[in-house]
């Protein structure tokens, strides 16, 4: 078994990061810039969001590849780095981590929904542009590859898995974004955390869970329903509410109080490595510590 | 008044029955499918179930048999995306479904938009559509685009990272009256904004109508940016263009 695969089975709750997004805005990052531009442009800035991650006191911490596929990259004239952005997220990160510590290759939607969904990407080719941004991942020296974010769990996302398993035999984490509608919580393509759940076991995912879209309050209600339908460990990824304008500026509603005070409930729906998303930063993780661990790092 | 038994295609009424819950969508699309004429609702009942076959083959033997062109997009095609657009506002169905439903409208449409445009014949309205500057998703903003043209209405479609002079350029070039504008992402959001005083700027803001929306936009960030209306998604958003170009719905 992999260290990080058997680091879960010990049975703690692991503590993951905030977002890399958002970080990345406050240091620096244009609006509708090229986030992976940063691992090569700026490499001090990546790499000190890990160690700020770290020094938080997260296990573990993404690289800085959600959008490092072909698809995305090529939208800002950079489809042939697709290696090098992704190695460079992972060498960077591992080189903030501590020992003990985890680096987790973060991969995200391409953009594009496959033909057999409707749209007019071809499977073959989004498999082979998943197996391109995996192998750059490993060659940075990831622990495991999170697949996250993810709409399209019987297609896009079950290209990704296998993509992953096949082009570097990590451990996979994938995590799928849900949305509350009138008649309760679904993907994008209609997918319920239960019968996701179930699905993301059965294609092989090593780590299942939801990141995203929603609050904590639902976040809860969808790592429960997951828990319902697998063994396997859980991970998700909160964002620190649903941002709102006040003053002409985007204000993420949780504190990492409140937030820290619901990781409990989390933990207690079923969830086994917590962390934020979009609007959280190193204070949220800083909190979750503090909370679940009963000490402040 | 028009009731259900009166819906002369077996199909529609099922779905009708099956997915519509609220009163006044029921006893307006039972008063609409209850006056269409059965070889029109066929083609609705094609729509609905994503056969782009179908509806391709039925619009033309409609338009064949002498049926007005305007007639077979209204009773046929828009009636039909009618009830695609209720199903997944009400998570019925999802993506996948409407965009095979979106295909099939396209197979039937193509038939008729030469038709309408030969006689001339207008649009419900023009609708300029892109993502904002800066902002590379175009999902939302596409889906927002089918179902637009599948009630009616002609969009010029700018894509993605669309500049607020693009906006515009667009505007004057196609003579619209509605633009509509879509982010993802937070910090492209104001963005819209930008592109809102750029109208002002350009003294043509009191030329269009202008509503937002995307993942992120709010009611009130719409409010405070200018914009005239918010759609918080792809079934609002026809809702909201259908209000701002001064038709029913």
């Amino acid at each position: 078994m992999s260290s990080f695969l058997a680091r879960i089975a010990d049975g703690d709750v692991l503590i993951t990061d905030g977002a890399t997004g958002t970080y990345l805005q406050q240091n620096g990052l244009e609006p509708g810039g090229c986030p992976e531009e940063f691992n090569s442009d700026h490499p001090e800035v990546i790499r000190g969001m890990a160690e700020a991650y770290f020094a938080a006191g997260s296990d573990m911490v993404e690289t800085n590849s959600f959008g490092g596929s072909r698809y995305m990259l090529a939208k800002y004239g950079h489809g042939e780095r697709v290696e090098e952005l992704n190695r460079l997220a992972a060498e960077l990160a591992r080189s903030a981590a501590p020992e003990g510590c985890f680096v987790l290759g973060s991969i995200g939607p391409t953009g594009e929904i496959l033909a057999e969904k409707g749209g007019t990407a071809d499977s073959e080719e989004m498999y082979g542009v998943f197996k391109e941004q995996a192998r750059g991942l490993a060659a940075g020296g990831v622990d495991a590859v999170c697949i996250e974010t993810m709409s399209d769990l019987t297609g896009e996302m079950s290209l990704a898995i296998r993509a992953v398993k096949e082009a570097t035999g990590l451990p996979v984490v994938a995590t799928l974004c849900f949305d509350r509608g009138p008649r309760g919580l679904f993907t994008m393509m209609g997918d319920t955390p239960q019968s996701a759940s179930e699905a993301l076991t059965e294609m092989g995912a090593d780590v299942v869970g939801s990141n995203c879209g929603i609050a904590i309050g639902d976040m809860i209600d969808v790592i429960g329903a997951m828990r319902q339908a697998t063994d396997r460990p859980i991970l998700t990824h909160i964002n620190a509410g649903i941002p709102r304008i006040e003053a002409g500026e985007i204000v993420y509603p949780d504190s990492p109080e409140y937030m820290a005070d619901q990781m409990e409930r989390v933990v207690a729906a079923g969830a086994n490595l917590v962390g934020g998303c979009c609007g959280t930063g190193p204070e949220y993780v800083r909190a979750f510590v503090s909370r679940l661990r009963g000490t402040a790092p | 008044m028009a009731e259900l038994a009166d819906i002369p295609n077996e199909f529609i009424k099922n779905e009708l029955d099956e997915f519509v819950e609220r009163e006044d969508e029921r006893a307006e699309l039972i008063d609409l499918y209850s006056r269409s004429a059965p070889h029109l609702l066929e083609i609705g009942a094609a729509i609905l179930s994503g056969r782009n076959e179908d509806a391709d083959r039925l619009t033309v033997e409609a338009l064949e048999r002498g049926t007005g062109a305007l007639e077979v997009m209204d009773d046929g095609l828009i009636a039909g995306m009618a009830l695609v657009g209720i199903k997944f506002r009400e998570n019925f169905i999802f993506v996948p479904e409407v965009l095979a439903c979106a295909r099939a409208m396209k197979a039937g449409m193509v038939h008729i938009e030469p038709i309408l445009s030969a006689s001339g014949i207008e649009p419900l309205a023009k609708v300029i559509m892109g993502t904002v500057k800066g902002d590379l998703h175009d999902i939302g903003k596409n889906l927002c685009i089918m179902l637009l043209r599948g009630a009616g209405f002609e969009v010029i479609d700018l894509g993605v990272d669309t500049s607020a002079d693009e906006f515009i350029d667009a505007v004057e070039e196609h003579g619209a009256t509605l633009v509509g504008m879509s982010a993802l992402l937070t910090t492209t959001m104001p963005n819209m904004g930008r592109t809102i005083d750029a109208f002002i700027d350009a003294d043509v803001r009191d030329d269009v109508k202008i509503m937002v929306g995307g993942a992120p936009v709010t009611p009130e960030f719409a409010d405070e940016m200018g914009a005239d209306a918010y759609g918080d998604n792809a079934v609002e958003c026809v809702q909201v263009a259908k209000r701002l170009a001064g038709v029913a719905g």
